[in-house]
C-alpha cells in the first residue's frame, strides 16, 4: 500500500475579491474561500495515481486558523481517504515558512508516506515558496513545477515544465512533487461521492498536538500593505463607419502615442 | 540586523543577473556596503570579469566541471555555504522557476523569510528591504518586509533595468566550495520550440486568445507583428485548453511588459491582466463590448478580429509610409 498526501491550502477566491475604490485597499474579510487551483490538480492527480495503479491511500493536509470544513469535504468528495486539519489560532499571522513547519509537524505525525504532493503556487498569494520549503523541512528529493507524472514501482518519473524547456526528472520515492495546472483536469465530484464525503474520516489537530514551538511560526516577513494598483488606462474606445475607419483612427492613435514606427 | 552585511546577487541566467546588478548597484549604495554576485557554472572566469563593468564590487566564482549544467542542491549548498561563512544582508535571487526552488529552501535552511516574484525594491527608514508583489492574481501589489536576515527576494525577469558598462574596480574571487549531490537526476531536456522564447524582451506584441477561432489564423497576426516589428503571442486557453501553442503570457505563464500590447480576441481575466499589466500601451480588440480587456486598455475596439487585423495592417503599411 503506497500513501500519498496532498497539501491543500484554503485560498481566497481571488475572482470575487472586491476592491474599495476609495482606500483601493482588497477586501479579503468577506471574499469566499476554495481550495486553491493548483493544489486540486495535486488532489486529482493522486487521485488518478490510485485508480491507475490500484493500493493508494490518498491523505489531504490543510493548516489554517479558522473552519475550513467545506474545503475539507469537497477534498474527501473529489476522492480523497481521509483528510487532516491542523487548525489554531496562532496560526493567524504565519508566512510560508510557520506554514511549511506546520506542515512538516503534520507529516511526520501521519508517519510513513510515499508522495508528498502540492500545488505549485496558490492562487491568492502564488508565492510558490511551500513545496520547496516543506521538501526541505523533510529532506525529501523535490520534483516543482510537473506537467505529467508517472509512478513506476519505488520511483517517479515527472515532467517539468520551465521557462525555456520541458525536463523529464526521476527520483526515488518518498519525493516531493508540486504540480502545474497543466497536469489534469480535476474532475467535479458526482452527488453520490458527495454523500460518501460525509462518512470519511476528518482528523483535527492543534497546535498543541503537533507540540509546535511558537517561534517557529512567527513571521519572518510583514506585509505592509495591500493595495489595488493605480489604473491609468486611458480607455478611448475607438469606433467609425467600418472596420476600415476604425483601424485608421487606431493606427494614427498609436503613432501619435510615438510607440511605433520611426 | 547588525552582524549581516552586504548585497548577494544571484541567478543562473546572466541576463538576468545584469538587471539585478542594476537595482542591486543603487540599494548597496543606499546601505554603504558592497555588492556581490555569485557565480557558480564552468569556464565561467570572462562572464565574472565582465560583470565589473556592470556594477559589481566582487564576484565570488565557483568554477567547476560539475556545473555544467543546472542542478538545484548544488546551487543550493554553495549558496548556503558562502552566505553561513559571509552573512549577507539581503540576497536577491532571479526569479526563474529554479531560482525560486532555490531561494525557498536556501530560506529555510538559513531561517530566514523570502518575499518572492518582486517587481520593485526599496530600502525603508531603518535599513530594511521592501519588495513588491503582483499578489490576489493580479489585484493588488502588496509591499512587504522583513523580520529576519539575511533578507532574501527572488526577483522577476525584466523588473529591472541593467547599467551602462563603465571601467570600474571590482574583483573576482575564486572559491572552492562543498557541493551536495543531487536527490534527482535529469533524464532529458527538451527545449520549447517556441516563437515567443524571449517574448519578455519584445518591444510590440500582438497576442490573441479565444476569439482566435483557428490555429493558422495567427498568421493575421503574424502579419502585424512583421509590419510593428513585433513578436506574436496568446493566452493560456489556446495552450492549455486547445493545445496549439506550449506558452503564454499571463501570471503563471510570460509576463511581459512591452511599449505596445495588443490584445485580440482575449477577453482579460484576471490572471492575464496580471502578466501585460506593466505595458506601456495596452490595446484591445475583441466583439464583446462587455470584456473586461476593455477596462485595462488605453484604446478599445468593439469588433471582429478577423476585420480589424487586416484593415489595421492596411492602415498602419498606409501610414507607417
Amino acid at each position: 500500500m503506497k500513501r500519498i498526501i496532498v497539501c491543500l491550502k484554503q485560498a481566497v477566491d481571488v475572482s470575487q475579491l472586491k476592491v474599495d475604490p476609495a482606500t483601493r485597499r482588497v477586501i479579503t474579510a468577506s471574499a469566499p474561500e476554495k481550495i486553491s487551483d493548483f493544489d486540486k490538480n495535486a488532489l486529482e492527480e493522486a487521485v488518478r495515481i490510485r485508480e491507475k495503479i490500484g493500493e493508494v491511500e490518498v491523505y489531504t493536509l490543510t493548516v489554517g486558523h479558522k473552519d475550513a470544513k467545506a474545503v475539507l469535504l469537497e477534498a474527501l468528495a473529489i476522492g480523497a481517504d481521509k483528510a487532516y486539519f491542523v487548525s489554531d489560532p496562532s496560526f493567524q499571522d504565519v508566512d510560508t515558512s510557520g506554514t511549511a513547519y506546520v506542515l512538516a509537524e503534520a507529516i511526520k505525525k501521519i508517519g510513513e508516506f510515499d508522495l508528498v504532493l502540492c500545488g505549485e503556487a496558490s492562487l491568492d498569494s502564488f508565492s510558490g515558496l511551500v513545496g520547496p520549503r516543506l521538501a526541505e523541512l523533510l529532506n525529501l528529493p523535490l520534483i516543482a513545477s510537473v506537467r505529467r507524472l508517472t509512478v513506476e514501482g519505488n520511483t517517479v518519473v515527472a515532467e517539468r515544465t520551465l521557462e525555456d524547456a520541458h525536463e523529464t526528472v526521476k527520483a526515488n520515492m518518498p519525493t516531493l512533487i508540486t504540480v502545474t495546472r497543466e497536469i489534469n483536469q480535476p474532475r467535479i465530484p458526482a452527488i453520490m461521492m458527495i454523500m460518501k464525503a460525509s462518512k470519511k474520516e476528518i482528523v483535527t489537530w492543534t497546535a498543541t498536538d503537533l507540540n509546535i514551538e511558537q517561534k517557529k511560526i512567527d513571521a519572518k516577513i510583514e506585509v505592509i500593505d495591500v493595495l489595488a494598483p493605480k489604473t491609468e488606462r486611458k480607455k478611448i474606445m475607438i469606433t467609425g463607419e467600418n472596420s476600415v475607419e476604425v483601424a485608421e483612427r487606431l493606427a494614427k492613435a498609436l503613432i501619435q502615442e510615438g510607440i511605433i514606427g520611426r | 540586523m547588525s552582524k549581516h552585511k552586504g548585497v548577494w546577487i544571484f541567478s543562473e541566467k546572466y541576463d538576468l543577473t545584469l538587471e539585478m546588478l542594476g537595482k542591486g548597484r543603487e540599494i548597496a549604495d543606499r546601505l554603504q556596503t558592497k555588492l556581490t554576485v555569485i557565480i557558480a557554472g564552468y569556464k565561467k572566469e570572462e562572464k565574472a570579469r565582465e560583470l565589473i563593468k556592470y556594477g559589481v564590487d566582487k564576484v565570488y566564482l565557483i568554477d567547476d566541471p560539475a556545473l555544467k549544467r543546472f542542478q538545484s542542491e548544488a546551487y543550493l549548498s554553495v549558496l548556503h555555504n558562502l552566505a553561513a561563512d559571509y552573512k549577507p544582508e539581503i540576497l536577491l535571487i532571479g526569479s526563474t522557476k529554479n531560482g525560486k526552488l532555490i531561494a525557498g529552501r536556501l530560506a529555510t535552511r538559513l531561517q530566514t523569510g523570502c518575499v518572492p516574484d518582486c517587481t520593485g525594491l526599496s530600502i525603508d527608514k531603518e535599513g530594511r528591504l521592501i519588495g513588491e508583489r503582483i499578489t490576489y492574481g493580479g489585484k493588488a501589489v502588496a509591499k512587504v518586509t522583513f523580520r529576519s536576515t539575511p533578507q532574501i527576494a527572488t526577483i522577476q525577469a525584466r523588473a529591472f533595468e541593467k547599467l551602462q558598462p563603465e571601467d570600474r574596480e571590482g574583483e573576482v574571487i575564486e572559491l572552492d566550495v562543498k557541493m551536495e549531490e543531487s536527490k534527482t537526476e535529469v533524464l532529458e531536456t527538451k527545449p520549447l520550440e517556441t516563437v515567443s522564447l524571449n517574448i519578455e524582451e519584445a518591444d510590440i506584441i500582438i497576442s490573441c486568445g479565444r476569439g482566435l477561432e483557428k490555429k493558422e489564423d495567427k498568421a493575421l497576426l503574424e502579419e502585424l507583428a512583421k509590419i510593428l516589428d513585433g513578436q506574436v503571442g496568446n493566452s493560456r486557453p489556446l495552450a492549455e485548453d486547445r493545445k496549439w501553442f506550449t506558452e503564454w503570457v499571463g501570471l503563471s505563464g510570460r509576463k511581459v511588459k512591452p511599449k505596445l500590447y495588443i490584445a485580440c480576441g482575449i477577453s482579460g481575466v484576471i490572471q492575464h491582466v496580471a502578466g501585460i499589466r506593466d505595458s506601456k500601451i495596452i490595446v484591445a480588440i475583441n466583439n464583446d463590448p462587455e470584456a473586461p480587456i476593455f477596462e485595462v486598455a488605453d484604446y478599445g475596439v468593439v469588433g471582429d478580429l478577423y476585420e480589424i487585423l487586416p484593415a489595421l495592417a492596411g492602415a498602419l503599411r498606409k501610414q507607417l509610409q
